[in-house]
């Protein structure tokens, strides 16, 4: 459905406006109406999910489509990736909503909250349908923006301190992808990926590409935080509200960081050997790093967050994987096969990772602590958020049959079968790393003996909190099912399609 | 040439300033300029030595025009800055009334 697709960011805008404007003469305006709204987008995405075939389906903004043979619209494309990242946004964008509210009660203004909340969605929606550069840019910077204010929203000094910190390595990156948009533009004169691709062509070695790439790398690897430009995450994630932390650890570094890095990579560049190793390494580093600093921490939500530089760190390692097989172009089934591990491993983090911060989000609402130490024994007085935690835990430490098992083992298969054994190996030691911190996590809030008398007259979160954490318990069970091929066919296979037949996208799009 | 060269050393000029300075309303500034220095270095690629405005005049055909296209993404590119510098400024001022300093080694509660 070609209509359908500039209301996924249109609808969530609109509605930002309208919770401003008419939130303030209706009151609770903002309460039924975000959640609506989020409802719609997650129906139209499920239900693009299912029409969604091979060929991308392209929106003309305004009708301008070609001149004399050359795209100069703005283009929207929708093909098989960029739906599943729609479905995952929007379904962790409702689920963190719903979440909120309860969980935003304690907050002063609301309406600010909801209205952010309708803008970064609007934001990440616009980055993962866009076929232009530049809109691509502004979409970001639409998203990342209102996440620094979502960062700063309880307004203490940590909170703030974590958004300044956040907005100047963000600008500093939007700065170098800006910069990088500007030396395409200069190179090729135009800005559609797919026209960038075709002119671009056979162009694997040149130093002013590999200078671009590079500066590409390094703007949206400090958006996705992959290792050596981390520091900001673990502040940043940690500060903000729960909810608000789900959506950055689950999506926002994904959209913005992970999906446009392999997107340009995979179907506007043709990738050198040395980029595909710098982005195995770059995501081996950050596995390993992120695992053993998350491995120390003491404040659950800084735990999760380095957490989730290590299993970023996971899909980066088999896409520089995938990356250096097909640049070799030895070993096919090896890379489709690190391809799937790591578009699996992608929709299972934004699952179990948003769940875990939702229950970080639930212990914080009862205890208003984050310190593990001034926790425990919880699990008999909160037993909804005990349960999906340890299912969430379980899922991200890869324990059969949860669905971060099967990721993982796809990764590790992958990475035997292209004979990286050192990574394989690396990725076991990782995974039972990450399974230590878990069992910490699990020990210290639900099992110890209780410290006070007093947390034994806590009670289990409001239902709209632990409906939403049942959801995604129930989601990290149920994606489990994509290990079998007959499913994953259906499910993922679209979006490996995509990046596997990396001239299919650009052909599609300018009829070359 | 000299241009981008002069654009370039704005660039450093930036990004000396973001690493060095210790004021968070100079390390906005420093942004800025940074931010800046990119803008003209969009708008110099779409420059043409002699080219005129982009406003297409069909009585004189075979006129030489400066490429539009960076303009207008120069154009968007400042109202992005406006509220990047905007939210940098009120996260400052916030910060200023919790510590009453500007100093950023004086505001450090988030470590590890």
């Amino acid at each position: 459905m070609n209509a359908l697709i500039p209301l996924f960011v249109a609808l969530p805008l609109i509605a930002a406006f309208l919770v401003m404007i008419l939130g303030k003469l209706v009151s609770k305006f903002h309460r039924f109406f975000t959640p609506l709204v989020l409802l719609i987008l997650l129906a139209m995405a499920i239900y693009e999910f299912s029409m969604a075939g091979m060929a991308p389906i392209i929106y003309t903004m305004g009708g301008w489509s070609t001149l004399g043979g050359i795209p100069v619209g703005i283009y929207l494309v929708l093909d098989g990736f960029s739906v599943l990242m729609l479905c995952i946004i929007n379904l962790v964008g409702f689920i963190a909503l719903f979440y909120s509210l309860s969980y935003m009660k304690q907050y002063t203004a609301e309406r600010n909250y909801y209205a952010l909340f309708c803008l970064i969605i609007a934001g990440m929606n616009g980055v993962v349908l866009s076929g232009d550069l530049f809109n691509l840019f502004v979409f970001m910077e639409v998203s990342v923006i209102s996440s620094y204010a979502l960062v700063a929203f309880g307004v203490g000094k940590t909170e703030l301190e974590a958004s300044f910190k956040y907005q100047v390595l963000g600008v500093l990156a939007s700065m170098l992808i800006l910069l990088a948009i500007g030396l395409i533009y200069w190179q090729t004169k135009t800005l559609n990926i797919a026209d960038v691709k075709t002119l671009l062509k056979g162009g694997a070695g040149d130093p002013f590409l590999v200078f671009i790439q590079v500066l590409l790398i390094s703007g949206f690897g400090l958006k996705a935080a992959i290792v050596p430009f981390h520091a900001w995450l673990p502040d940043a994630h940690s500060s903000a509200p729960s909810p608000i932390s789900a959506m950055l650890s689950g999506v926002l570094i994904k959209a913005v960081g992970i999906y446009v890095l392999i997107r340009l990579f995979f179907n506007m560049f043709a990738f050198s050997h040395e980029i595909a190793v710098i982005f195995t390494v770059l995501g081996t580093l950050s596995m390993v790093a992120g695992a053993l600093l998350a491995l120390m921490q003491w404040d659950l939500k800084r735990l999760l967050a380095y957490s989730s530089i290590s299993q970023i760190g996971y899909v980066v390692m088999a896409f520089g994987m995938a990356m250096v097989l097909l640049s070799s172009g030895t070993n096919q089934g090896a890379a489709v096969l690190a391809v799937t591990g790591a578009v699996y491993h992608l929709v299972n983090h934004a699952v179990f990772k948003g769940l875990l911060f939702l229950n970080a989000g639930a212990l914080e609402h009862r205890l208003e602590t984050r310190d593990l130490r001034k926790m425990g024994g919880l699990s008999t007085a909160m037993p909804i958020t005990s349960s999906t935690s340890l299912m969430a835990s379980m899922s991200i430490s890869g324990i059969p049959p949860f669905n971060g098992f099967f990721s993982k083992l796809i990764i590790i298969i992958a990475a035997i079968q292209g004979h990286f054994y050192l990574l394989a190996t690396l990725a076991i030691v990782v995974s039972i790393i990450t399974l230590g911190y878990f069992l910490k996590f699990q020990r210290y809030a639900f099992f110890n003996k209780p410290l006070e008398k007093a947390l034994q007259k806590i009670r289990e979160v409001p239902f709209s909190m632990s409906f939403s954490m049942l959801v995604l318990a129930v989601l990290c069970f149920a994606l489990s099912l994509l290990a079998f091929p007959a499913i994953s066919n259906e499910v993922l296979r679209p979006a490996i399609d995509v990046l596997m037949q990396s001239d299919l996208y650009s052909i599609t799009i300018t009829g070359l | 040439m000299t241009a981008y060269i002069l654009t370039f050393i704005l660039f450093l000029v930036g990004l000396y300033g973001v690493i060095t300075r210790r004021n968070l309303i100079k390390i906005a500034i420093s942004l800025s300029i940074m931010e800046f220095s990119i803008f003209l270095l969009l708008v110099l690629i779409g420059f043409i030595d002699g080219g005129s405005a982009p406003i297409v005049d069909p009585e004189k055909a075979g006129t030489l025009y400066v490429d539009p296209l960076p303009q207008a993404m120069v154009l968007t590119a400042i109202v992005i800055g406006l509220a990047t510098t905007a939210m940098l400024m009120a996260i400052a001022i916030r910060l200023y009334r919790k510590y009453k300093t500007f100093d950023i080694r004086e505001i450090k509660n988030l470590r590890g």
